[in-house]
């Protein structure tokens, strides 16, 4: 099953660069191993060391936040495309303690 | 630098009044070389709280996808602090997943909203000028 993953600017540099990559696999866990095979610098940043997605970070199947599915078990079909995206969070609690350069 | 059009700033604003007891929180879609802002992508705020946001993830790949669409980027997030400063909390410094993007603050604390932007880059914090431009 070949899918195209699209990656955040953030994890670009660990793929020379490239926005979109095609990798094979038939759930989202294998695409994203297979990913993570050709770029190594690319490990851990998506799936944790325990094999879970990781916490910061979202991930979908064409429209879906695969959280709201099967997760890393989530199957694909030939010519998906599974996007990745950096959590965005924040706010103020502690806002008394960063410090402005 | 930030280069904003008055357009997505006004709608920048609005969006953090019409959040109003909740911080609000959306997207900064534009030329991240140039630090230009094109296009203002107002969010859910996921988390529902007056301290705390979260951008809705739906609504983040949908910007996303758009910015991309228009030969651009997303190059930042601002959100709304309701009771403090327009500075980066500890919270949004430790959680910048982005060394590249703009953190856009707007402070809802005084009758005129203050709009501050900030690099954050290994948790060190810079604050960066803020230029209106008319579009």
């Amino acid at each position: 099953m070949s899918v195209t993953v699209h990656l955040p600017t953030v994890l670009r540099s660990h793929a020379g660069g490239a926005k979109q990559v095609t990798v094979d696999g038939s759930t989202v866990g294998e695409a994203l191993s297979a990913l993570t095979l050709r770029y190594p610098g690319i490990d851990g940043q998506v799936v944790d060391a325990e094999g879970s997605l990781h916490r910061f970070v979202n991930v979908y199947v064409n429209d879906d936040d695969v959280r709201y599915l099967s997760s890393l078990e989530t199957p694909v079909r030939e010519g998906d495309e599974i996007s990745i995206l950096p959590a965005v969070a924040g706010g103020a609690i502690g806002a008394a303690t960063a410090r402005v350069r | 630098m930030l280069s904003v059009p008055l357009p997505a700033y006004q709608q920048m604003i609005a969006h953090c009044l019409e959040g109003l007891p909740e911080e609000a929180c959306g997207l900064l879609g534009g030329d991240p070389a140039a630090g230009r802002v094109v296009t203002c992508y107002p969010a859910r705020n996921a988390a529902a709280s007056a301290t705390l946001y979260t951008v809705d993830p739906k609504d983040h790949l949908l910007a996303d996808r758009d910015a991309e669409r228009a030969g651009g980027a997303l190059i930042g997030v601002f959100h709304s602090h309701t009771h403090t400063d327009a500075y980066p909390s500890a919270t949004d410094v430790a959680q910048a997943p982005d060394p590249d993007w703009h953190y856009v603050l707007v402070s809802l604390r005084d009758i005129r909203p203050v709009v501050r932007s900030y690099r954050i880059v290994d948790g060190s914090v810079t604050e960066e000028p803020v230029v209106l431009r008319s579009r």
